[in-house]
């Protein structure tokens, strides 16, 4: 049972290495480079443009998560983890359903 | 604080508490880790509101400004730029607190800080150019859930800067220990949110705004 994986630190003051957080950084500036192209470049039409760009950012989440902020460490069962998947889950139910049910025409013919 | 079994940590028999990081060696310490990460779950559901309230109005801009009209690309590009690099600082940070190097703990920090400063210098210099040219948040709806959703994360940012600066002051004076550990990797966990945050707003806000 790890209860730290990601970390493994040996008595003899074994040094941690900066490694994980330049190639975290390097991958979020990469994915903010790409998500830049398409949204300038008009190459790509709205609809699948904007599923492109929601990708990229849920990538930045994982590259955060996981290289800064040791999702995968901690002490114990991972229960801040799934704190925090719930929460994704709440937050993006409330933003696209929100969406959803706000777009419906009968309902948008009444308040404007 | 209540003292609970070392099972609860997941310690098990053959593993010292030396094994694991310092931040969080000391049970009191580690359960107000899981205990911000509860936070942030609780966090991320206010931003949540605020982003399904932008995104209802978005294009509801009462013949005012439109999201084209004011969003500067090369303003927001500098933003994202500072508060990415901001983010891998406050990494480092953490790294030097785990190793141990107290002097290069307390100077990413301040490295962090003061990206942090040019990210609101910028986005407090954005609002300005927007006011004075006539986008105020009374406008039009797209306006006010404009300010309220970037006005919140910036907010957010503006107080972790002084909470960043208050951890500084106490590990350059207590040096680092079990409980200033715990703070400095807290705070990061903090920063590096808003920086997700933050990549929501580049996305949702600034980009699609500039295509759609």
């Amino acid at each position: 049972m790890a209860v730290h994986s990601g970390v493994t630190r040996e008595p003899g003051h074994k040094k941690h290495k900066a490694t994980q957080y330049i190639v975290g950084y390097l991958r979020s500036l990469i994915l903010t480079a790409v998500a830049f192209g398409p949204a300038l470049t008009h190459t790509m039409r709205v609809g699948p443009l904007i599923v492109v760009l929601t990708i990229l950012a849920g990538l930045q989440i994982v590259v955060q998560l996981y290289f800064f902020m040791h999702i995968t460490e901690g002490d114990g069962p991972p229960f801040h983890a799934l704190f925090l998947v719930l929460g994704l889950i709440f937050t993006f139910a409330i933003a696209l359903m929100s969406v959803w049910i706000m777009g419906f025409p009968a309902f948008m013919a009444q308040v404007s | 604080m209540m003292a609970m079994p070392d099972a609860m940590y997941g310690g098990h028999s053959g593993v010292t508490s030396s094994d694991k990081p310092l931040e969080y060696r000391d049970p009191n310490q580690s359960v107000k880790i899981l205990g911000f990460w509860l936070f942030l779950a609780t966090d991320m559901l206010l931003f949540g509101c605020l982003f399904a309230t932008y995104l209802v109005v978005r294009t509801h801009t009462d013949g005012g400004p439109t999201a084209r009209s004011i969003f500067d690309i090369p303003g927001f590009t500098l933003e994202t730029f500072f508060l990415l690099t901001s983010s891998f600082t406050g990494g480092l940070s953490t790294l030097a607190m785990r190793n141990g190097n107290k002097k290069a703990l307390v100077s990413w920090l301040a490295v962090t800080i003061a990206l942090g400063l040019a990210f609101i210098g910028l986005e407090v210099h954005e609002f300005i150019g927007d006011v004075a040219a006539g986008a105020t948040w009374e406008r039009s709806a797209f306006l006010s859930a404009f300010f309220t959703l970037v006005g919140t994360h910036g907010s957010h940012v503006t107080v972790g800067l002084v909470w960043m600066f208050l951890t500084l002051l106490q590990v350059a004076k207590r040096g680092i220990t079990p409980i200033t550990a715990r703070k400095v990797f807290v705070v990061n966990l903090y920063w590096h949110f808003l920086d997700v945050v933050w990549v929501f707003i580049f996305t949702v806000v600034y980009l699609s705004g500039r295509v759609m």
